[in-house]
């Protein structure tokens, strides 16, 4: 899916999975580098994990792990100098491919002429360092909505098919996280050029190290590297499951019968009495891709531009039309938000719109949790039809 | 998570054409020239647009375009003209916010961008054999009269032709040319009424749902279009159960917010369909579940 949809990555061979050390990791960012690759990923940044362009592999996060639970992000000091110990921060790479400000397009009137040119599309090389599994589905879900329908965003094509995809397999799991309930995660199946499981600790930092495609493969040549033992295997596949096991939240699994049956629901109500419809958790959100447009025009009003910028449905302003929003209420927008992701997402693109990533459990200001709302819907007994208006 | 074979959405209307708008950036307009203005009724007025690259303009009847107006913004607009003249467009709009307000102030002359044709089209082969009935009014027939264009070109197809035709006041009448024409004919019946007229009026006075109830179709052999407001759309719908239609026969088209009209901004999201792509017509049995939740 993700390596056929951008036509870049052919699907490899199956290659036995091999070993680099933590001065093997700080070759592989140097070599992609010296190919003309920026490298974007994880560092410290405003008290959170961010994704920024590395330097080297002295930017990464080295002993830094996130403390997370409803309404609560925090980073501690970890026990050992593990650059992946961490799970996702509030930025996804959403912004990479579909950023949050971009011009669509410029115009220009002169006296009867007038003309319209697509802006300037900027698709630097990059590579993804420390994708998640949970991330890639994202990935894989925004593809659908840019890459698969009936229409292509340029942009979004042109960013998408200059990435080189390095997934992290994740060895902790945080209490907002519920991918395994998602089957999204925490091991990377598909969709990446290479994989990295680290294993760090007991006088070791290593990684396991497998391609996912045949350029990962070369990559994968180029570099320092041992055949990977039993006893790694069986380390990285114990790393993975730790990370699986001790998840707590998990989604009820048909979510989408269940919002599907309980449009009315009195429960919406409750729900919007806590929400402070702050927007934080579609903007969080990997998935979300709702934008909103503004027209741009110099003084002398004959050059515009029209620029898209992220939006949500939990603005009055994202369903208004003439007249008034369409959902006024704080219920409707927050039915709006969780049917969407949970329920009619599936209608729209063939699978949720929610990978498990458990950022908008995080980062909602007042803690609201997406799988206990859905537990809590199901519970509620449905509400009489009512009539319209 | 595997990837889906197919989309099950809502399916698009039968029959409904949805084009890709053009082979290059769904994104950006073609620059069009504002060929002729025609003031219809208050704050009514319709465009009759050109493209300045001089190739052919594609649309289907209920299908809309994105207009915009340079450095102002941009609209979701139905087209209105006949849709068998691939030389230009034509579009009615009505003056009510920011865009619309500035695009009234246009003259001839004037260059606008123009992105579509988007979303489902009114299902014509639908009808062939049946009783047909236009529910509409004020400025709802624009998004109908290239229906009806269709329908009077291949009138021997279709059983009974009626329009009922509902205006808040006397003064409000959109296509009043049109429907003179129409009434004119005698292959068809065009039933106007206003809610309000003035004394000496010697046109129909009361409501849609009253002249539905007077009109003689075969409600067991009929197709409706109806474009009405949500709220008058479910009288319109309810009249017409009460002359035996069933709702599998019925077609609307409703309104959302829209900023891209492709499927990528999601402002026009209708329960499981984006209105800009299964919409915005749509046929009313499949969307009766979700029009009857409010503010969804
Ligand atoms: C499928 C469809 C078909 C339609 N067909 C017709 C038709 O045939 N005729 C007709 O008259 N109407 C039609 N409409 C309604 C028409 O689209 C609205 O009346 C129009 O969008 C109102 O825009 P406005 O800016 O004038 O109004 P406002 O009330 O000012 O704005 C409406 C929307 O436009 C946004 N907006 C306003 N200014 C800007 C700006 N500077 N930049 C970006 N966004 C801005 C607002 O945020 C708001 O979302 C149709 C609508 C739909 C969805
Ligand atoms: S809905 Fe919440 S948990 Fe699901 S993908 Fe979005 S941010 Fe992550
Ligand atoms: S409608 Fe809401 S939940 Fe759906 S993509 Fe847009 S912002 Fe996200
Ligand atoms: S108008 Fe943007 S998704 Fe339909």
């Amino acid at each position: 899916m993700l390596t056929q949809s951008n036509g870049v990555a052919a699907k490899v061979a199956q290659r036995p999975a091999e070993v680099i050390d933590r001065a093997g990791l700080g070759a592989l960012i140097s070599l992609l580098q010296s190919d003309g690759y920026r490298v974007i990923g994880p560092q410290v940044g405003d008290g959170a994990i961010v994704y920024e362009t590395l330097a080297s592999a002295d930017d990464l996060p080295a002993g830094w792990l996130d403390e997370q639970s409803p309404g609560h992000y925090r980073l501690v000091r970890g026990p050992d100098a593990a650059v992946f110990a961490h799970t996702v921060g509030p930025q996804g790479w959403k912004r990479v491919l579909f950023p949050p400000r971009q011009t669509l397009w410029e115009g220009e009137r002169d006296g009867s002429q007038f003309s319209i040119e697509p802006a300037e599309i900027e698709a630097p090389p990059t590579v993804l360092l420390g994708v998640r599994a949970c991330e890639l589905a994202a990935i894989a879900i925004q593809d659908r909505v840019f890459l698969e329908g009936a229409y292509v965003d340029a942009g979004y094509a042109a960013r998408r098919a200059a990435l080189f995809i390095i997934a992290v397999n994740c060895a902790r799991s945080t209490s907002t996280c519920f991918c395994v309930s998602m089957q999204t995660g925490p091991k990377a199946r598909t969709g990446y050029d290479l994989a990295l499981t680290e294993l760090c600790g007991g006088g070791r930092h290593d990684f396991v190290i497998e391609a996912g495609t045949e350029r990962g493969a070369e990559v994968i040549e180029r570099l320092e590297r041992r055949a990977a033992g039993p006893e790694d295997l069986a380390a990285a596949a114990a790393a993975v499951e730790r990370a699986a096991s001790t998840q707590t939240r998990a989604m009820p699994p048909d979510a989408e019968g269940i919002l599907k049956a309980n449009l009315e629901s009195t429960h919406w109500n409750e729900v919007a009495s806590r929400c402070l419809n702050c927007t934080n958790c579609t903007l969080v959100c990997p998935t979300c891709f709702c934008s909103t447009v503004e027209d741009v025009t110099d003084l002398g009003g004959d050059h515009f531009s029209r620029e898209r910028r992220w939006d949500s449905c939990f603005t009055l302003d994202h369903s208004y039309i003439h007249g008034g929003s369409v959902r006024r209420e704080g219920a409707s927008r927050y039915r709006q938000w969780l049917t969407h992701k949970l329920a009619h997402w599936h209608d729209q693109f063939g699978s949720s719109g929610c990978t498990g990533c458990g950022r908008c459990v995080a980062w909602c200001p007042v803690g609201i949790d997406i799988t206990a709302e859905v537990a809590a819907i199901a519970a509620a007994a449905p509400a009489a039809p009512k009539d319209k208006r | 998570m595997s990837p889906p074979e197919t989309v099950s959405a809502v399916q698009a209307v039968p029959g409904a054409v949805t084009q890709p708008a053009s082979a290059l950036d769904p994104m950006v307009p073609r620059a069009f020239r504002v060929e002729h203005v025609r003031r219809e009724v208050k704050d009514v007025f319709s465009w009759q647009l050109r493209p300045l690259d001089g190739a052919a303009v594609q649309i289907a009847p209920g299908q809309f375009n994105m207009l915009y107006a340079p450095g102002v913004g941009e609209v979701a607009i139905s087209v209105s003209g006949d849709c068998s003249d691939d030389s230009a467009l034509v579009h009615t709009i009505r003056a009510v916010g920011t865009v619309t307000r500035a695009m009234a102030q246009l003259q001839a002359g004037a260059m606008v961008g123009v992105r579509g044709p988007f979303g489902s089209a009114w299902p014509i082969e639908a009808g062939y054999g049946k009783d047909v009935v236009f529910i509409t009014g004020t400025v709802g027939l624009a998004p109908l009269r290239p229906l009806i264009y269709e329908v009077l070109k291949r009138r021997e197809k279709y059983g009974k032709v009626i329009i009922t035709y509902g205006s808040r006041g006397v003064d409000d009448i959109l296509y009043e040319r049109d429907l003179h024409t129409w009434r004119g004919r005698f292959d068809m019946d065009v039933n106007v009424t206003v809610h309000t007229a003035p004394t000496g009026y010697r046109g129909l006075v009361g409501s849609v749902a009253e002249a539905v109830n007077r009109s003689t179709f075969e409600g067991g052999n009929a197709i409706a279009f109806v474009c009405r407001s949500e709220a008058l759309t479910l009288a319109a719908v309810r009249a017409l159960q009460q002359r035996g239609m069933t709702t599998d026969c019925m077609y609307t088209t409703l309104e959302r917010s829209m900023k891209c009209g492709i499927g990528f901004c999601g402002h026009c999201q209708f329960g499981p369909t984006f209105m800009c792509k299964e919409g915005p017509v749509y046929r009313f049995d499949t969307i009766e579940r979700l029009f009857a939740i409010r503010e969804l």
